[in-house]
């Protein structure tokens, strides 16, 4: 019995070799800086999560001014900024794995994929926009 | 999107419970996953008894005994009955192991329950169609690959080197881990799966090897390698006890190491 013809086989197998249809396209050379970056994230983020959780106790029931003047200190900005840009980062490989994993149309994983990228770079900059407006004290 | 539900035809529905032997005093209950590709039926889950004093201790001991004196059509693979082969891979009691080194006496809670590997094709009963995963195998070009001229004698290779290699080398093809690894059943078609990566690294690993790099550069892609996400089931499944999700992280270190 063939591949092809076995019971739950993928429909629409074409003729092709067993070992041409794994080889395919051949391999993408990429994907260990992605890996890379995961981990550097992750780290970086579980690093910056204690004082993060600091900074936003300080900023709680604080009005404006205050958390103005809190994160008018150099430091305060810089954490939150790093916190922002790790796990924004973080987050898009992360969800670029999952769609990767679960979904199969090609045509609706490069969109998901762009989104996921456009989504993941607004939320960073608006972030990153409205810390340093904060810490700038405009 | 990834399939979680069984296609129409695959569905389980009813299955035939055979007598019990006559004159057993002690039997077992054996629950067999069933399909014959010629009847145009959906699977079906036979019941049958073993006579557990005329029969060895395996679970592949009752599957021949069943085969012996039952039902003949029932129709699995089998060669060593001892562990070494891996032909008699299939999942029993919800984990895939072998047959033949899984005791049915280990197999708590009633009726012992026997699938094919799951997420394969079926070509009948309880054998799979590995066609893919022995592809895959052969896609890491599981030989030594030198270029320096050949020795007179052997390639050399010092103990310690050697033993890079434990944990690697026992590795029988029985598909356990692969067919257990959630990865593998979503990206089966681009994902290598672990024991093809397991193999992978094992020459990788080896020093006599001369096409490291080459290997390397084979398997670097988001699919072919990146899909383990560390679930840990195939060190879980695997029946001879090794673990390749620290074989495929040992790869990914490796990728690393030679960017940074």
């Amino acid at each position: 019995m063939s591949f092809d013809e076995s019971h739950g086989a993928p429909k629409g197998s074409s003729m092709r070799t067993p070992l041409g249809r794994v080889r395919n396209l051949g391999a993408a050379h990429s994907g260990t800086s992605d890996f890379w970056r995961q981990r550097i994230t992750g780290v970086a983020m579980t690093l910056l999560m204690i004082p993060v959780i600091v900074i936003v106790m300080m900023l709680l029931g604080r009005n404006q001014a205050g958390a103005a003047q809190i994160l008018g200190s150099l430091p305060i900005a810089v954490i939150l900024l790093l916190f922002i840009f790790a796990s924004a980062w973080h987050m898009k490989i992360g969800m670029q794995v999952v769609i990767e994993d679960y979904i199969h149309n090609e045509k609706l994983k490069l969109i998901s994929i762009m989104l996921n990228n456009f989504f993941s770079i607004a939320v960073a900059l608006a972030s990153t926009y409205a810390i340093l407006k904060l810490s700038s004290g405009v | 999107m990834v399939e979680f539900a069984l296609p129409k035809n695959s569905k389980i529905t009813g299955g035939k419970t055979w007598p019990k032997p006559a004159g057993a005093t002690e039997t077992r209950e054996f629950r067999v996953y069933r399909w014959n590709p010629d009847d145009g039926k959906n699977p079906s889950v036979d019941t049958y008894y073993v006579d557990t004093h005329d029969c060895g201790p395996m679970v592949l001991d009752g599957l021949i005994w069943i085969k012996n004196n039952i039902d003949p059509s029932l129709t699995f693979r089998r060669s060593c009955r001892e562990g070494v082969c891996g032909s008699c891979a299939m999942n029993i009691d919800g984990q895939n192991t072998l047959a033949c080194t899984r005791s049915m006496h280990d197999v708590k809670d009633g009726a012992v329950k026997i699938n094919p590997l799951p997420h394969q094709p079926v070509v009948k009963d309880l054998i799979p169609d590995l066609t893919n995963f022995y592809a895959q195998y052969a896609s890491v070009e599981p030989w030594l690959k030198t270029t320096s001229p050949t020795p007179q004698k052997e390639w050399k290779q010092s103990h310690e080197d050697r033993e890079k290699l434990d944990g690697l080398y026992e590795c029988i093809l029985c598909a356990c881990c692969s067919t257990s690894c959630p990865s593998y059943w979503w990206n089966s078609e681009r994902y290598l799966g672990p024991a093809a990566l397991l193999q992978a690294n094992r020459w990788v690993s080896d020093s006599r090897d001369e096409a490291t790099g080459e290997r390397l550069d084979n398997l670097e892609d988001p699919f072919r390698l990146y899909r383990c996400h560390t679930i840990m089931n195939c060190a879980k499944a695997c029946p001879k006890g090794l673990n390749p999700a620290e074989a495929i992280a040992e790869l990914k270190l490796k990728m690393v190491e030679r960017q940074i």
